[in-house]
């Protein structure tokens, strides 16, 4: 029993993490329509920030968490404001093949700068706490904590405040909500930074679960996230979240029955069966296309 | 009103001078290799040339005439790569390769080609049937899925059935190294052939507007699911045949050749040279198969430079180098015959004169 239990827990923490960054695939697909493949990197990025301010320069972990998201969120912002708003009106494939281009461009640019070894530090979170008969890591306690609090305050912010309507909007018809007067560029930019913030979160609460940074770190977990966003409903908050957990729980499932080395194509083989079975996901949306 | 007509090179005269400069192509290769100018280890740079331009031109075909995203090209390569490696190593030809009977072994490689390019685009009909359906960039989704599943199967599987195939990890070893520049150069010219003859006929036109329009060419009556299944299957066979003679040169395959980043080289090729033009997707694989060899010393930086170039080029040259142009000898020379006989200028002032007319 107390087994079942702390794989349960292993699969929420791990799907807490994809759910946090299939947040951040989700928003910008939902509001321009751009599988953002740069996204697992900016994670990479973040990690060897807090790796860089931990072991180099010896900052507080809080202060380098904090720095990890400023920097994850400038970095989003600069990868829209150089690579997709150019592209703004350009054919899909072009802007696809842009993301792609960037993802592979942070991870080979890492791989110069620091090395393509594994960089192992300090975990940022130890302790566990008894309840019942079965130890839980705080790591994994906090981990879920934060995931479900950011998702919290990020549903509040999407659908309470100014910023959030004019990005429901942008999404919705990107030619009439600029029309209303809503700046698209300062609404996408906000959608950009809230997602790699996003990102930075999560690449903070990966580092409590794995202590480590490598170069190509951010692409399987980028794409696992992205597996979630397009099981959740691709452009939905809620739809995401579940399924980041679906995802993590998933995977865990498959380690605890013995399939570790399998864990990946059984995530892609899901992945398949939606597309095929319901394309919009459990949450999504149809979108009717209008010639 | 002009009795003279512009001269037009038929048909068949047109395949004829392909044909002579191909041949005379070959020869001069073989006569610089007789000579020493091409050493061994250039002839094994110019193999990984020639299946790099099939991976690229069968890439071109979903990606520059389809208008689609496949980002698991390295997938069909792999399951191409360990077909033919599986039969080759399973035939009795072993002796005849290391002795250099390529005459002998010649119809057990070209049934394990035939073999590696049908298991592809099995695989391919298996993956663009539902894929296809779907649209925008769910097709690269899913094929990038698949690719990985491939490369996951192939590392965790060693035995089928009892009998040992694929050997996991460790990666399937001794294979009879039956990829001879005069083979690959074959198979490079049938196929960039294959994919002209297509595209120029009834089913590649249907192909091309299905890119250009996808609900316009539905309205006319084209089948655009079986068009694109078609055109995705037969990009998926040409990346079998490359993955085959891939086996071939090497004579040993690990998985994690055929990873993600083995794709995007592909697409690299394919986006550079210009998506929807062959002579594009040619000439950018050989320079991105030659530079690296050239340019050894600052190999590390390939995969940045490439990464760049991609970004660069979808900015200031979607298009790539060459757009959508091919070149075409038959139209050079007609062009140089009618400048010769002054037949051009003639043209060119009947159609002023027609326009002004308007």
């Amino acid at each position: 029993m107390s087994l079942v239990f702390s794989q349960l827990v292993n699969g929420l923490q791990l799907g807490s993490i994809y759910a946090l960054v299939a947040l951040g695939y989700s928003m910008v697909y939902g509001i321009i329509l751009l599988l953002n493949f740069a996204h697992g990197d900016i994670i990479m990025v973040g990690a060897y920030t807090v790796y860089y301010s931990m072991t180099m320069f010896g900052f507080h972990p809080i202060v380098s968490v904090l720095l990890a998201i400023v920097i994850s969120t400038l970095l989003g912002v600069t990868i829209e404001k150089v690579a997709y708003t150019p592209l703004r009106s350009a054919p899909r494939l072009s802007l696809l093949i842009t993301a792609i281009g960037i993802s592979f461009l942070l991870e080979n640019g890492a791989q110069l700068l620091f090395g393509a070894d594994t960089k192992s530090m300090n975990v940022l979170i130890s302790g566990s706490v008894q309840i019942g008969s079965t130890n839980l890591s705080l790591a994994a306690i906090v981990t879920i904590a934060v995931s479900v609090v950011a998702m919290i305050i990020l549903t509040i912010l999407v659908q309470k405040t100014k910023l959030g309507k004019a990005m429901r909007a942008v999404s919705e018809d990107m030619g009439s909500a600029q029309l209303m007067g809503i700046s698209l560029n300062r609404t996408i930019s906000f959608t950009f930074a809230v997602g790699s913030a996003l990102a930075g979160i999560g690449s903070v609460l990966y580092l409590c679960a794995y202590p480590q940074a490598s170069p190509t770190m951010g692409s399987m977990l980028g794409l696992k996230a992205f597996v979630a966003a397009v099981l959740g409903g691709i452009g939905s908050i809620p739809g995401a979240m579940i399924g980041g957990f679906a995802i993590g729980l998933l995977e865990a499932l498959a380690s605890a029955v013995g399939l570790s080395t399998w864990k990946d194509a059984v995530v892609f083989s899901i992945l398949i069966v939606v597309l095929i079975v319901k394309p919009t996901g459990i949450l999504g949306r149809k979108i009717t296309e209008k010639v | 009103m002009n009795e003279k007509k512009l001269i037009r090179i038929p048909t068949p005269a047109r395949y004829l001078i392909n044909l002579v400069l191909i041949v005379a192509l070959y020869l001069v290769i073989d006569a610089l290799k007789n000579a020493g100018v091409i050493t061994k280890y250039w002839n094994g740079i110019l193999i990984v040339v020639g299946i790099n331009i099939i991976l690229a031109t069968s890439l071109n075909i979903a990606t520059g005439y389809l208008g689609q995203l496949p980002l698991g090209h390295a997938g069909f390569m792999a399951i191409g790569a360990y077909t033919g490696g599986i039969l080759m190593k399973s035939l009795p030809v072993d002796k005849m390769v290391a002795a250099g009977d390529t005459m002998g072994a010649l119809p057990y490689i070209l049934l394990a080609i035939l073999c590696s390019a049908i298991i592809a685009g099995l695989f391919g009909l298996l993956i663009g049937i539902p894929a296809l359906r779907l649209r925008g960039d769910y097709l690269a989704i899913i094929t990038l899925g698949f690719g990985e599943i491939i490369r996951v199967v192939l590392t965790n599987i060693d035995s089928v059935l009892g009998f040992k195939f694929t050997y996991g990890s460790a990666g399937l070893k001794r294979i009879p190294k039956f990829s001879t520049f005069g083979l690959v150069f074959i198979c490079v010219v049938v196929c960039c052939g294959l994919i002209h003859m297509m595209m120029k006929s009834r089913h590649g036109r249907a192909v091309l507007s299905i890119r250009d329009n996808e609900i316009a060419a539905e309205s006319v009556g084209i089948n655009t699911t079986y068009y694109k299944t078609m055109a995705f299957v037969f990009s998926a066979m040409l990346a079998g045949v490359a993955g085959c003679l891939y086996a071939g040169y090497l004579g040993s395959l690990v998985p994690s050749t055929f990873k993600f980043m083995k794709s995007i080289e592909i697409l690299v090729m394919v986006v550079l040279g210009g998506m929807g033009s062959m002579l594009g997707s040619i000439l950018s694989a050989t320079v991105l198969t030659l530079l690296p060899e050239l340019l050894r010393s600052v190999a590390d930086y390939r995969m940045v430079a490439y990464s760049l170039l991609l970004v660069i080029m979808m900015i200031f040259r979607p298009k790539g180098l060459l757009g959508s142009y091919d070149f075409s000898m038959s139209r050079v020379l007609e062009k140089f015959l009618n400048w010769i006989t002054g037949r051009s200028k003639a043209a060119d002032a009947a159609k002023s004169e027609k326009e002004a007319a308007k």
